[in-house]
């Protein structure tokens, strides 16, 4: 088994790092604070390329792998970019972006992919339901079709990028009566009439990223918005789930390398009774208990990414126990990480508070732990 | 027109550690191109942009630095020479410009050189010069802006608070200031695409030279001790008063000072 990365990859890295730190990293406290959405940072990432790493490049993108593409959000969150702009950024290249390219027809690649990629257009993607989350089949949203046209009615939640997306790829019900078979997907652009996002929702962490409500009220689309083909959407969000379960999840694991990175540095500088606290034994055991779970992490989430690079059919047991562990586990060091700064952990000033608000979104989105715990034990 | 940037290799400072003796540990510090000799490089790479221009990037330096020129390659720069050999060790500044020196000579012709003004991790500010010296090129030293004419160079010569404007005929040699540009950072694509570049690697037998002149044997400087200077614990004064009363006792202790 081959563990290391390439050094092409390894200067990549670097790269990406002091991109963000010089581009991005000043404002997230700022943005963070406000929660807004920091468009420029956005647009500089789709200039540097981060935003189509994986496309081919006759639609702008950058055609690299998977692993290093992968590779690219574990250096934004090492960087120390927020959860929000790295949650947004995969909604909007993985969720959004990637669906179109994988199963839209030429024409919808054509007209969509390259602004998406460039950053000139922001892309979100549209599930749950208040009461569909991971039962994805209970959805209620449809689209019927009329003529030449489809006619999309109900709403959707917690869709992240939803305030600011320029094109939604929803998923919606053709046929009603049926479960999964019966959900398709399409291309629903802003101004359309009858379709609305909501205000952006007041959250606990990843605040940067926009995330509301659309709502669908006898929204007509013309009929070449279907993506794929009708009834197989279910399928069509099921594969971005290799994305979600590696792509997504590796700002999380950059970003605990900057939470520890950050301790390391405060843990000898700070001096408690004479000595910095980095020789107390109770900081070397948070310090450990960070370093532990950032190298199981990535372990975890490089073999889903280095799978999908293979082209090898997703593992859903090895994605749930990734997901699960990230999730899970992040809880401890991140508020680890808080602990050991102290008073300065929990003042918004030095985001270790940010880290670990952030982090709490990976339990919940995109597939609850309580979730893949079904589908771990399902499969053992 | 042909240029050529000079760049080294240094450990990155930011990450720095110290010993219990104040000695730099080097073991694990991250090396990055010398901030300085990114302004060079990316001083190439705007003219580049506005004239046309190819542009190779020389390092002398161990296998390792191979990693500098990739990224110099990354950032824009056409080719790089990597000069590597034993004999070119424990060079110091006059060794080091005399082997870039020797090298550059072997590239064939070129209208500019370009180098950082000083390394940041022996700030010496050399090299530059002497690498001039020993082309018999007019040097353009501390440069914080550039421009390019028919067969002459002008630039702004920072000389601390002033600013100098100096021209030369071309060839010549600029060292560059950090105030002179932001490096840019390389775009994803180029990124890998350095990675398929040769990189023209030289020993001493490629260069010429006289043995003695090489690495130790030709550096007249001998380091007898490096350490971290000592800080003098300042003393803090409050000046009590109103703000105009303490105001003015500032005054009055910066004219006893001579400071104003």
């Amino acid at each position: 088994m081959e563990f290391a990365f390439t050094k092409e990859q390894l200067m990549f890295k670097k790269e990406v790092i002091r991109f963000a730190r010089e581009k991005i990293v000043p404002r997230v406290a700022e943005h963070d604070r406000n929660h807004t959405f920091d468009f420029e940072a956005f647009h500089k990432m789709g200039e540097f390329g981060l935003l189509g790493l994986h496309f081919p490049e006759e639609y702008g993108g950058g055609g690299a792998d998977v692993v290093t593409t992968v590779l690219a959000g574990e250096a934004l969150g090492e960087a120390g970019v927020d959860g929000g702009l790295t949650l947004s950024y995969g909604a909007h290249s993985f969720l959004c972006a990637d669906t179109l390219y994988c199963h839209g027809t030429d024409a919808q690649k054509t007209r969509f992919l390259p602004p998406l990629i460039s950053g000139d257009k922001i892309g979100c993607m549209g599930l749950t339901e208040p009461n569909a989350g991971s039962d994805v089949s209970a959805m209620k949203t449809t689209a019927l079709k009329k003529g030449d046209t489809y006619v999309l009615n109900g709403s959707k939640t917690f869709i992240t990028n939803g305030p600011i997306a320029d094109v939604a790829l929803i998923y919606a019900k053709t046929d009603p009566e049926k479960a999964h078979d019966g959900i398709s997907a399409f291309i629903v652009e802003k101004g359309t009439p009858g379709f609305e996002a909501g205000p952006p929702m007041d959250k606990l962490g990843c605040r940067s990223s926009q995330t509301s409500e659309l709502f669908f009220s006898n929204c007509v689309i013309p009929a070449e918005n279907l993506v794929g083909m009708e009834g197989l959407g279910f399928l069509m969000a099921m594969q971005t789930v290799e994305w979600d379960r590696s792509a997504l999840l590796s700002p999380m694991v950059g970003g605990m390398n900057h939470a520890l990175a950050r301790s390391v540095t405060y843990a000898k500088g700070r001096k408690q009774f004479g000595r910095p606290i980095g020789k107390f034994y109770a900081t070397k055991e948070k310090l450990a208990a960070m370093k532990i779970f950032a190298e199981a992490a990535k372990l975890l989430v490089y073999r889903i990414a280095w799978c999908k690079g293979q082209g090898k059919p997703l593992n859903h047991l090895e994605a749930a126990v990734a997901k699960l562990f990230v999730g899970d586990w992040l809880l401890g060091p991140s508020n680890d990480a808080v602990l050991l700064h102290g008073g300065y952990g929990y003042c918004h000033e030095y985001g270790m508070e940010r880290i670990f608000r952030d982090g709490r979104l990976a339990p919940i989105g995109g597939g609850t732990s309580d979730v893949q715990k079904m589908i771990i034990s399902k499969m053992i | 027109m042909k240029i050529i940037v000079c760049i080294k290799q240094v450990p990155d400072v930011t990450e720095v550690k110290w010993d219990e003796n104040g000695s730099l540990i080097r073991t694990g510090l991250p090396s990055i191109i010398n901030p300085n000799d990114k302004n060079a490089i990316e001083a190439a790479l705007t003219l580049k942009e506005e004239k046309g221009a190819e542009i190779t990037v020389v390092s002398m330096g161990p296998p390792q630095v191979e990693e500098a020129l990739r990224e110099a390659m990354a950032m824009g720069c056409d080719h790089a020479v990597l000069l590597t050999d034993r004999k070119f060790g424990g060079a110091d500044c006059w060794a080091t410009a005399y082997t870039l020196g020797m090298a550059i000579k072997k590239l064939g012709h070129f209208d500019l050189i370009f180098s950082g003004v000083e390394a940041m991790d022996g700030n010496t500010a050399q090299v530059g010069p002497e690498i001039a010296d020993f082309l018999g090129l007019p040097l353009l030293s501390y440069a914080e802006a550039i421009e390019v004419g028919e067969g002459t160079v002008k630039i702004h010569q920072k000389l601390g608070d002033l600013t100098r404007v100096i021209e030369g005929p071309m060839p010549a040699l600029i060292t560059c200031e950090k105030e002179l540009n932001v490096p840019r950072i390389p775009r994803m694509d180029l990124v890998f695409e350095c990675f398929e570049k040769e990189i023209k690697v030289l020993g001493m037998a490629d260069v010429d030279g006289e043995l003695e002149n090489f690495g130790l044997k030709g550096s007249p400087t001998r380091l007898r001790k490096v350490f971290s200077p000592k800080r003098a614990k300042a003393q803090v004064e409050f000046l009590e008063g109103t703000p105009k009363e303490s105001s003015q006792k500032l005054v009055e202790k910066l004219h006893e000072i001579n400071a104003i």
